[in-house]
């Protein structure tokens, strides 16, 4: 790795300098955007060779002191300090100037560049070395990723990398830029568990280097693995801070939510009724396990990332129809050749990507909510509003979805919010089968449950659900069955009690199946 | 309260603010010249403006699913040649006109079918067709134009109903009916929702390509309709008429507030934004503005109505 000498030296230099000085601090920072105060006073600081978490509801500010730390936004008022002296960071090349690096939620590769190309785009002092040759461009990053044990291909095209395999080319990026300081905002929010045991042992080898790291994630537990100390932020506010174990996790939550939440995952044992689905992976053909589904039944999907389970889900609602797949679905055996056949099946699908499959931002709540049933709500094409406007707010009522009113932009609202507004368009379709893919990614702990309760609700209507999530614990507990999939195939059906974590993993990466395990970074 | 009706001010000027950019606009216009402001005279912008609305009121349509279609100009030409060449041939205006509006709905579908099934993106389907219609137009009238002053068909430009001139009725009739497509029917909300995000659209059960055809099919029948007025009004078809009507009509639908992005705008936009432009030539021409000149303040114009109209939205946001 090549980094910039500068900030190798400024490592150097502070890891001889006593900690009380050596870090980064923010003292009372405030930040206020139009009708909300995004920060509040907020002071903290990172040692370096430690990881700082920061948690907090969406909306309690974290992201907005990831940017201003990372130069993409300018507080009103307050000072950042790095090794007690005050910098600005009037831009993210100031950041990255001073060492600071910051890998956000929103992943931001150029899709048409190489891995390679990607990993040292944006950084002028090596615009020289790859106008001089492709070849030591991939070479570099093939050390970079000798260094970190990653297994990725410089030359594939950032584009065809799946979720998980582009944020790993984002943690590279980071890495490989000698960053005295790194921000990541939930880096594994599209991890699967080894991809997060391979991901927190890099930040183990970062600590011993002096890298000093800000972790936020909504993933609780992980904060115990990997935290040194704990900052909690609410409203705006920092509330607590404090060395990571101090408090428990049911005491961390109630500082963030300002309130204790009793069950994690409340989930109710319903009697399953009729059957709803029987089908097959696709892969296997006719000796291959069958994934049934009963009315009331949550049906679980693990695997790694890659291991085919998003790919399946679509295939089944039509998203990607594939003819030689076919489905039986209450009874009748059918191949699903659009989403259009899929939602008059009966079927809805919340998918993995909220914002660019799931909503049409820039349109109202109420939109978002009536646009699987428009043609149940007009009479030749003219729609009835009164009808329209009562089926959304019985959705808003039903889910609780937070909105002033449900004309204001659905972008507005928070994360939680949203994932419950695709949900309920449908519902409000009376969809029978619900495909949940990732349903409580990167929402909070209190949207979570609210989710959780939404599933068990849907349940005692007589629908079923298939879920997926990278999530162990939650697949765990919400599941009533699960079924392991291993590139593309159904390889395990699992009762709620025979199933653990280690068992999963272990389909899951191949072992019971007479194949090497893989680590989930070639797609399928 | 006081922090309500701030917010409530600074909501209106950004649904508003092309509005604001128009009155600003007229009142200038009237201080500068006294015929401005008078009946005749507005009369006389409202039937200059009606063509280039016609064709606007489609185009919103077609750039809220962020496409775009730049055969318009081309299709006024071809669409009303081959109505005239129908009325010479059988003296019926009627069969002329049905037959020049059929002709737009089918340079419409055949671009509307390129850019939804065959994925081409709209701004080369259209530029295709912009050279295709053009040459068609001037291989059937052999680049000549074909002049009749005889003939329903004049009423469509000329004629008028008490007092109003018949363009401005039949622009009236075209906003009041698309504003009702888009805001009050199914088909109206899939527009928005493809534009909005057509991939969800599609997981959400839209047909998507289905949409995009009707929408560029209408264009094309609009275009076509206009092109009718604008035959009726001149008593010829010419092959070579229409050129750069296209670029009037982008115009006046960004003016209108309507994102080039897809997913945003309204045909009450789109009808500010057309009375913006013709309000601004109207005032040049009764201000005897060298038409060079004119040009250029027309786009300098139409930067800084634009500039404003995001300098408001990003206010309000």
């Amino acid at each position: 790795m090549s980094g910039s000498s500068e900030s190798k030296a400024e490592t150097k230099d502070s890891l001889e300098t006593p900690q009380g000085a050596s870090g980064l601090s923010v003292l009372g920072i405030s930040k206020g955007f139009p009708g909300v105060q995004a920060l509040d006073e907020v002071s903290f600081s990172i040692r370096r060779g430690e990881v700082h978490a920061i948690l907090g509801e969406n909306g309690a500010g974290k992201s907005t002191l990831l940017k201003i730390l990372s130069g993409a936004l300018q507080p009103d008022s307050g000072r950042i300090l790095l090794d007690g002296k005050e910098i600005f960071l009037r831009t993210p090349g100031a950041a990255s100037q001073v060492g600071i690096a910051a890998i956000y939620q929103e992943l931001s590769l150029v899709p048409w560049l190489s891995v390679a190309h990607n990993l040292f785009l944006g950084r002028e002092w090596m615009v020289g070395r790859f106008l001089m040759s492709k070849k030591k461009l991939k070479e570099k990053a093939d050390e970079v990723f000798s260094l970190l044990g990653l297994s990725l291909d410089p030359s594939a095209i950032a584009g065809n990398l799946g979720m998980a395999e582009q944020q790993l080319v984002e943690i590279s990026r980071a890495f490989s830029r000698n960053a005295g300081f790194i921000l990541m905002d939930e880096p594994t929010a599209s991890l699967t568990e080894t991809e997060i045991n391979l991901l927190f042992g890099k930040i183990e080898t970062l600590k011993k280097a002096g890298v000093g790291i800000l972790y936020i994630s909504h993933r609780l537990e992980e904060i115990f693995r990997i935290a040194d100390r704990v900052t909690v932020m609410r409203d705006g506010k920092s509330v607590y801070s404090g060395a990571a174990g101090e408090l428990s996790l049911p005491e961390l939550i109630a500082r963030m939510v300002g309130r204790s939440i009793g069950n994690h995952y409340p989930k109710e044992a319903i009697e399953p009724g009729e059957l709803l689905l029987e089908a097959k992976d696709g892969v296997s053909g006719e000796e291959g396990l069958t994934l049934s589904l009963r009315q009331g039944e949550v049906v679980g999907l693990a695997g790694l990332v890659g291991a085919g389970r998003t790919e399946w889900a679509r295939k089944l609602f039509g998203a990607d129809p594939d003819p030689k797949t076919r489905f039986r679905i209450c009874g009748t055996e059918v191949s699903v050749s659009s989403p259009r056949q899929g939602r008059d099946l009966g079927m809805g699908m919340v998918p993995e990507n909220r914002k660019e499959h799931g909503l049409i931002l820039g349109r109202s709540v109420l939109h978002n909510i009536t646009i699987t049933i428009m043609d149940w709500l007009s009479g030749f094409g003219i729609v009835d509003r009164k009808r329209q406007s009562a089926v959304s707010s019985e959705y808003i009522g039903k889910l609780s979805i937070k909105c002033p009113s449900d004309t204001v932009d659905i972008s507005t609202l928070s994360g939680g919010n949203q994932q419950k507004a695709v949900l309920a368009k449908w519902l409000a379709r009376k969809g029978k089968i619900i495909i949940l893919d990732e349903p409580t990614r990167g929402i909070d702990v209190g949207a979570k449950l609210e989710m959780y309760q939404q599933m068990n609700a849907l349940c005692r209507e007589g629908k079923g659900i298939i879920l997926i999530s990278s999530d162990l614990p939650e697949l765990l507990s919400m599941s009533d069955r699960l079924y392991v999939m291993h590139e593309g195939r159904f390889v395990a059906s699992l009762d709620k009690k025979e199933a653990s974590q280690e068992k999963i993993l272990e389909y899951a990466s191949g072992l019971n199946y007479g194949q090497t395990i893989r680590n989930g970074s070639e797609g399928i | 309260m006081k922090m309500l009706s701030r917010s409530g001010l600074s909501m209106f000027m950004s649904r508003y603010g092309s509005f604001g950019v128009l009155f600003v606009i007229s009142l200038a216009m009237s201080l500068a010249n006294k015929s401005f402001l008078t009946l005749p005279n507005l009369v006389n912008v409202a039937r200059q403006v009606s063509i280039n609305t016609i064709i606007s009121a489609g185009m919103t349509f077609i750039i809220i699913t962020a496409g775009i279609d730049l055969s318009v100009g081309s299709l006024v030409a071809l669409s009303s040649c081959v109505a005239m060449i129908i009325i010479e041939a059988t003296g019926s205006s009627l069969l002329g006109i049905c037959t020049g509006i059929l002709i737009g709905g089918a340079a419409g579908a055949f671009n509307g079918a390129f850019v939804a099934w065959a994925g081409i993106p709209p701004f080369i389907v259209t530029l295709a067709g912009l050279t295709i219609y053009r040459g068609i137009a001037l291989i059937i009238t052999g680049g000549t134009p074909i002049i009749r002053f005889e003939g329903g068909f004049r009423a469509l430009g000329q004629g008028a109903l008490l007092g109003i001139p018949v363009p401005v009725i039949i622009m009236l009739i075209v906003v009041l009916f698309m504003h009702f497509l888009l805001t009050r029917t199914a088909f109206g909300t899939h527009v928005y929702s493809v534009g909005g995000n057509e991939e969800a659209s599609r997981l959400s059960g839209i047909k998507v390509g289905k949409v995009k055809f009707q929408v560029y099919v209408m264009g094309g029948m609009l275009t076509a309709l206009a092109g009718m007025v604008l035959m009726g009004r001149l008593s010829s078809a010419q092959p070579n008429t229409g050129e750069g009507f296209e670029l009037d009509a982008i115009a006046t639908v960004i003016l209108g507030g309507t994102s080039l992005m897809g997913g945003r705008g309204t045909i009450w936009g789109t009808l500010v934004g057309a009375f913006i432009i013709g309000i601004l030539n109207n005032g040049f021409n009764l201000m005897a503005v060298d038409a060079h000149f004119q040009l250029v303040a027309k786009g300098i114009i139409i930067l800084l109505a634009v500039l404003l109209d995001r300098y408001l939205k990003r206010k309000q946001a």
